[in-house]
């Protein structure tokens, strides 16, 4: 069987960010090189929400819990002097699990409106929690001695060495969900999605299937969350600020909604543009300054508009 | 603890409680209507925060201010709701979340470009600032007695409308069966437009009320929004009671929880534990109530008839 145009497309996207490092350090431009990792960890975060998003029509809105978790796990492990990156990212890893499998439990029972909220509550306790333990920062937050050490395996104070450690981790995740959509446990979540009655008709109960996604999905975030602190090198509970979830949501949404290529599409799309209006010279001051109003209006056109969202203008089946 | 400080603590309640209920009457009846979730209620009890502070500058006259934020307010309502929010009405929850997010960054950035990013300073008219002395020894700010009164007397407006008027027939119509309303000749976009209009002004009341109480700047509406939220989720979706018990209660626990938490878990824990887990334990104390009745009444505790 022939490649469908996304995945040619999804391969080249991802050629093309192999090649940043050696194109950033020949135009002695290593601020992209920053702009570009940044814009991938959050499409790790926002693969892992289109699993349950997606494929599993959960609409969490408190994704970012688990962006925090991995992000506390490697934060709180340094603050007592234990920088080993093998154990700080399992830590972050199980925790988010952990965290999701309570959460899940208790939230997956519900649907519609009342998911999104008690997913947005569980999160905002967390964030909470988070503002609360002086100890480790509470409001405002604490630096990182140290980014992750592999003992002299992969050196992460190197620029480009970190790009590709999170290049790598993005494109095995973009692999897994795939292959995991693909399979008799992905078939069962989707047939769950569009529906309820039917699945339990044919003899299998979405519960099980939909909580597994959570749980899953929570751990990938999780992962997400210990590369995004150690790319900030800055602990904050802002990871868990709710508007964090709603830009996870929105960037699954811009990208294109149960696609492969679309957590990453909307990443890219969301995070450079927000860049761009922020930051473009070409632009009038008003427009810079006030970039968030630009930003709101672009965000209810494209939901008012464009329903398929990026990977939509590619040709290709839809889930 | 003694009886002052605990009176004291619960008319503190009551006030949250009370302003929360005006923003979660018009937020549960857009959603129990119009099926609607929508985030950016909290930018329409922004906005009423600055007309009110706004036109009480200009003006100098209390009433007057009042009478313009609350007009103010609901032209943004309606206006917003014209535009932006009426397509919404047969999307999914996710794009409502997703398009009312952005209105969200929209009116902050608005408010920000008009006021600036900093706080800006609300007053009291001269005759509402002072304290009003109840009984045993008890003084209470008069201006938050006035909230209280107010907020009570709008809930009791509220019953009356939705339960004896032929407008709030028609709104308890559209909540319960639509197509019907509509097949039965009612022009049900008008409706919809009108009890949007009258929750942005509710919700703009609230703004403009507790704008001297809180601070006033751009995305205060968030952090109220949430609060709301949890007030409609528990006390049900769409119905009006659930949402004057839910603020009541909301506005109770989480008051009396922060005031009282650290010290009676300062009796069991010794004192450094009490420290670090009360002020925590408090500010979670309103997900973990709504978990629990969610865990145990799914559908809140007042469920509106459907």
């Amino acid at each position: 069987m022939r490649p469908a145009p996304r995945t040619w497309v999804l391969a080249g996207l991802l050629l093309l960010l192999a090649a940043v490092p050696p194109l950033a350090a020949w135009l002695d431009q290593p601020f992209y090189l920053d702009l570009l990792r940044r814009v991938m960890i959050f499409a790790i975060a926002a693969t892992s929400l289109n699993l349950i998003l997606g494929y599993g029509g959960m609409v969490s809105f408190g994704h970012a819990a688990y962006l925090g978790i991995g992000a506390y796990a490697v934060g709180v492990l340094g603050f007592y002097g234990i920088h080993d990156g093998w154990l700080q990212w399992s830590v972050a890893i199980g925790a988010s699990a952990l965290v999701a499998l309570a959460i899940g439990a208790v939230s997956v029972r519900t649907s519609g409106i009342y998911f999104i909220m008690i997913t947005l509550a569980f999160t905002q306790m967390l964030y909470y929690l988070g503002i609360s333990i002086e100890e480790y920062g509470g409001d405002d937050g604490m630096r990182l001695a140290s980014r992750s050490q592999f003992s002299g395996l992969i050196d992460l104070a190197d620029p480009a060495a970190f790009y590709y450690v999170v290049l790598a981790i993005l494109a095995l995740f973009l692999y897994l969900t795939r292959r995991l959509v693909d399979s008799r446990f992905g078939r069962a979540l989707q047939a769950a999605r569009s529906n309820e009655a039917r699945a339990r008709a044919i003899g299998f109960s979405p519960y099980p299937y939909r909580l597994a996604a959570f749980v899953i999905s929570g751990a990938m975030c999780g992962l997400a969350g210990a590369l995004l602190v150690n790319h900030t090198l800055y602990l904050t509970p802002e990871f868990m600020n709710w508007t964090r979830s709603g830009e996870l949501m929105f960037m699954v949404i811009l990208g294109g909604i149960g696609t492969t290529a679309g957590p990453l599409l909307g990443a890219a799309a969301l995070l450079l543009l927000e860049d761009l209006l922020q930051g473009w010279s070409l632009l009038p001051k008003a427009v810079t300054e006030h970039w968030q109003l630009y930003l709101g209006v672009i965000l209810v056109l494209v939901v008012l508009h464009a329903k398929r969202g990026l990977a939509g203008l590619i040709p290709g089946k839809n889930e | 603890m003694n009886l002052i400080l605990i009176a004291e603590q619960t008319l503190n309640g009551l006030q949250l409680g009370v302003t929360l209920f005006l923003i979660a009457a018009g937020l549960t009846l857009v959603f129990g209507i119009m099926n609607l979730v929508n985030l950016a209620h909290g930018a329409l009890y922004m906005v009423g925060a600055y007309l009110g502070t706004f036109f009480f500058q200009q003006t100098g006259s209390w009433p007057l201010a009042v009478a313009l934020a609350l007009a103010g307010s609901m032209l943004v309502g309606v206006v917003t709701e014209v535009v932006a929010l009426r397509t919404l009405y047969e999307r999914d929850h996710l794009d409502q979340v997703l398009a009312t997010f952005g209105l969200i960054l929209f009116f902050n950035e608005l408010v920000a470009m008009l006021w600036g990013r900093a706080a800006i300073f609300s007053t009291i008219p001269e005759y509402l600032s002072g304290h009003v002395q109840i009984a045993g020894g008890l003084s209470y700010p008069l201006y938050r007695l006035v909230i209280i009164g107010i907020g009570l007397a709008v809930a009791l407006l509220l019953w009356w409308v939705v339960a004896r008027t032929r407008l709030g027939m028609l709104i308890r119509a559209g909540a319960s069966n639509r197509p019907m309303v509509a097949a039965l000749g009612v022009n049900i976009r008008l409706l919809y437009t009108v009890v949007f209009g009258f929750g942005a002004a509710l919700a703009g009341l609230a703004g403009l009320l507790v704008g001297p109480v809180y601070s006033v700047q751009p995305g205060m509406g968030e952090l109220i929004l949430i609060q709301v939220f949890v007030v409609i989720v528990i006390g049900g979706i769409g119905s009006i009671r659930g949402a004057f018990a839910g603020a009541l209660i909301v506005g109770m626990v989480d008051t009396l929880g922060r005031a009282f938490l650290k010290p009676t878990l300062a009796t069991v824990l010794s004192p450094t534990a009490a420290d670090a887990a009360g002020p925590a334990l408090a500010s979670m104390l309103i997900y973990l109530l709504m978990a629990v009745v969610l865990a145990f009444r799914p559908a809140g505790l007042f469920r509106a008839v459907r």
